[in-house]
């Protein structure tokens, strides 16, 4: 009977527990509260302030989604996924290949993109405020082509500049993945293309892309997940959320309803909202690899 | 592995909510007694110079209250001083004090339970009126009662780099900054010339507070009202669409400019101008020949011309436990003594009456400052209103949409946003 429900290895309960406990304290119960503060009438207080905390049903909902600020946050994150995702599936797994083969200054290049990924969003902001200001670098090269008003104030070209710059900062991250896949892809497999007398294109289609298909999901999932978690950089880049906040993101008016307006509520429906999303975009993606299969 | 990544995505604000959901149920009392005595901490900003003044103020007071210690540190580092303090104050381990209050975020930590009223005190009404008379009167929250103590202000006054208005041609001890039209046409000149590269370069970030450098100072000055008098928004008037039109003229001709900035625009010469309060004096000092002047209004300055003080309070915390000790504390470090060390170490001007008066030494020795001092007797803050930060980012939403982008009206954006704000300060303070 205790075997039964013990299984049969009792200390795999015992050492899986920590990480148990771990996901049920920073994911679990601050999702169960999340939720649950996002149907009542909610304010943080201090201790042993007592106020009243209503259940009021849907109504955080209906007023997170009456606002077109948070309208327009999650149309913003849409077309940051549309264009950052794919950006980066497609960027790190032809950059994993290259990195992959006998070049020249190969370490020099895999430490030159990881760069990036592990120096703060803040420090790199700058870099990418001299490249893309008025007076910036890509302005100066293109010249008359240059669109006005410039990139990070421009209700177009706003979201899409932060999903360059994300995709580029995370780029190094997603290489590694790739790269760990690739160790895994039989050379053999290469071989085989090369006498059937496949070229390089031929082999990175018929062997490179199904053999890394796993880390494929892998990456789209992160970035998808990290994407909808966008903050510092429309904080930092944008000017908090602008032009007329076309690159405001879900997170950001979370943290102005919830952590400076008081409004934990109305964030916390937000956030829900915002998980719903994502799980529905990984389950969509999870359907599409499955018919693949 | 899939199942478990997504819940990822919620990890920000519940993360934050945990904090929250332990501390919500907590029956430690929030009351405490006025007179208990003992060890308390306090909290000072991250500014060195306030944090030496800091240093000094404790070792006084621990010198003489060897049974009343009192242990001081920065505000730890957070997003901003605010999100730090709220936090602290739901977690239950806010210090006795914070020399860094906002008076913005005072009806927040108040609807927290996280303020004491210094009425509580015997002398706390009299010692808060004695010291900064009526411009403490601004200060009193909707209820009566007084939950931060008027520390210091920062008038804001338009300094100009005295270089590029030379290259530009303006004289340079007495420019044309007085009316919108002058002011306008200096700024006009200044860029035309090539002296810089904008007129003037207040951050066009969305943040609820930067509207107390850019619109706030030329709104107080020309109509001598905080934004929301008598739960009424103030600024859909011929002073707010007056303050308005002037920016959005100087955004729509490129005076101003647009776009993140991670520097200093007016201490690197990117902005001729720039509106700041004195602390900037010292920061200025050995980058910019800088010259200071009111900020205009409409029909040109008058010399008891209000501007915003953009001030700092000192608050008492519920969480304190010898309030006693922290009110004596208060008292000690805000005394004519201790504001005068203020002063002199910071440059900044203790809310208190008279000061060209009170320190006379001072203003001799640093005539720089007697300005900003004059200024100071007629200063005018934010209004200590329901729902304050989501007022003041209700208003900076409309001005970044109007008049920094220009996609809207901005007479019709600030009469929508009056209407919006009008309609959250009465659902609140029901």
């Amino acid at each position: 009977m205790t075997a039964s429900i013990l299984g049969r290895h009792p200390v795999g309960l015992l050492l899986s527990a920590p990480y148990a406990v771990y996901i049920a304290a920073v994911f679990a119960y601050p999702l169960g509260m999340a939720v649950w503060i996002s149907f009542h009438d909610y304010i943080f207080t201090a201790p042993g302030v007592s106020v009243p905390r209503p259940f009021v049903g849907t109504d955080n909902y209906t007023t997170a989604l009456a606002d077109p600020a948070v309208r327009q946050s999650f149309v913003n994150i849409l077309i940051f996924l549309v264009i950052n995702v794919p950006l980066t599936v497609v960027l790190s797994l032809l950059l994993a290949t290259a990195l992959n083969a006998a070049i020249p200054f190969r370490t020099f290049f895999r430490v030159g993109f990881y760069v990036p990924y592990v120096t703060a969003s803040v420090a790199v902001v700058g870099v990418w405020l001299f490249l893309f200001s008025s007076d910036g670098l890509v302005n100066q090269v293109l010249g008359d082509l240059a669109p006005d008003p410039s990139w990070l104030i421009n209700e177009k070209w706003a979201m899409p500049s932060i999903a360059l710059f994300v995709t580029w900062k995370q780029l190094g991250f997603f290489i590694l993945l790739y790269l760990a896949a690739l160790q895994n892809v039989p050379s053999e497999l290469y071989e085989s293309a090369a006498v059937d007398g496949a070229g390089r294109w031929r082999s990175f289609r018929a062997v490179t892309i199904p053999g890394v298909r796993p880390a494929t999901t892998l990456v789209t999932l992160l970035a998808i997940i990290t994407g909808a978690n966008l903050f510092t950089e429309p904080y930092l880049l944008t000017n908090g959320g602008g032009p007329s906040g076309r690159s405001a993101s879900p997170v950001l008016l979370m943290y102005q309803r919830g952590i400076e307006q008081q409004h934990p509520d109305v964030a916390a429906a937000i956030g829900v909202l915002l998980v719903a999303g994502v799980l529905l975009l990984a389950g969509a993606q999870r359907l599409l690899e499955r018919s693949r299969e | 592995m899939k199942a478990r990544i997504p819940l990822a995505g919620a990890a920000v604000l519940p993360l934050i909510l945990t904090i929250t959901g332990c501390s919500a149920g907590d029956d430690t009392a929030a009351t405490g007694d006025a007179t208990a005595r003992g060890a308390i901490d306090v909290w000072f900003s991250n500014n060195a110079q306030e944090v030496a003044w800091g240093r000094q103020v404790v070792q006084a007071w621990n010198a003489a209250h060897p049974d009343e210690q009192v242990t001081a540190q920065q505000i730890p580092a957070g997003q901003t001083s605010e999100a730090v303090i709220s936090a602290s104050i739901i977690a239950g381990n806010a210090p006795c004090l914070i020399y860094n209050t906002s008076p913005a975020a005072v009806p927040a930590f108040q609807a927290q339970g996280g303020l004491v009223p210094l009425d509580d005190f015997a002398d706390g009404t009299s010692y808060v009126t004695a010291r900064s008379g009526e411009l403490g009167a601004q200060y009193k929250s909707p209820n009566g009662k007084i939950y931060q103590l008027p520390w210091k202000s920062n008038p804001v006054m338009l300094f100009y780099n005295k270089t590029a208005f030379a290259k530009a041609g303006i004289s340079t001890t007495a420019p044309p900054l007085a009316t919108y039209t002058d002011f306008l046409a200096t700024a006009q000149k200044v860029v035309s010339s090539g002296a810089a590269r904008y007129a003037i370069f207040p951050s066009p970030s969305s943040q609820f507070f930067q509207s107390w450098f850019d619109f706030y100072p030329m709104f107080v000055a020309e109509s001598g009202r905080q934004l929301v008098v008598d739960a009424k928004a103030t600024f859909d008037s011929d002073a707010g669409r007056a303050v308005a039109g002037l920016w959005r003229q100087l955004y729509a001709q490129n005076l101003a400019g647009k776009e993140a900035y991670t520097g200093d625009a007016f201490a690197d010469g990117t902005a001729a101008m720039a509106s700041v309060g004195p602390w900037a004096v010292t920061a200025y000092q050995d980058k910019v020949e800088w010259g200071v002047t009111a900020v205009p209004t409409r029909t040109g300055s008058a010399e008891n011309q209000s501007t915003f003080s953009d001030a700092k309070d000192v608050a008492l915390y519920t969480a304190c436990t010898n309030r006693g000790t922290a009110w004596d504390f208060l008292k000690f470090s805000t005394s004519s003594e201790q504001d005068g060390e203020l002063l002199a170490m910071t440059g900044q001007m203790p809310l208190r009456q008279d000061l060209v008066r009170e320190y006379p030494a001072y203003f001799a020795a640093n005539p720089q400052y007697k300005v900003f001092a004059a200024k100071a007797a007629h200063v005018i803050d934010v209004p200590n209103t329901p729902a304050s930060v989501e007022v003041w980012q209700t208003f900076r939403d409309a001005w970044t949409n109007s008049v920094i982008f220009g996609k809207e009206d901005p007479d019709k954006a600030l009469a929508d946003a009056a209407a919006t704000i009008d309609d959250l300060v009465h659902r609140s303070r029901r």
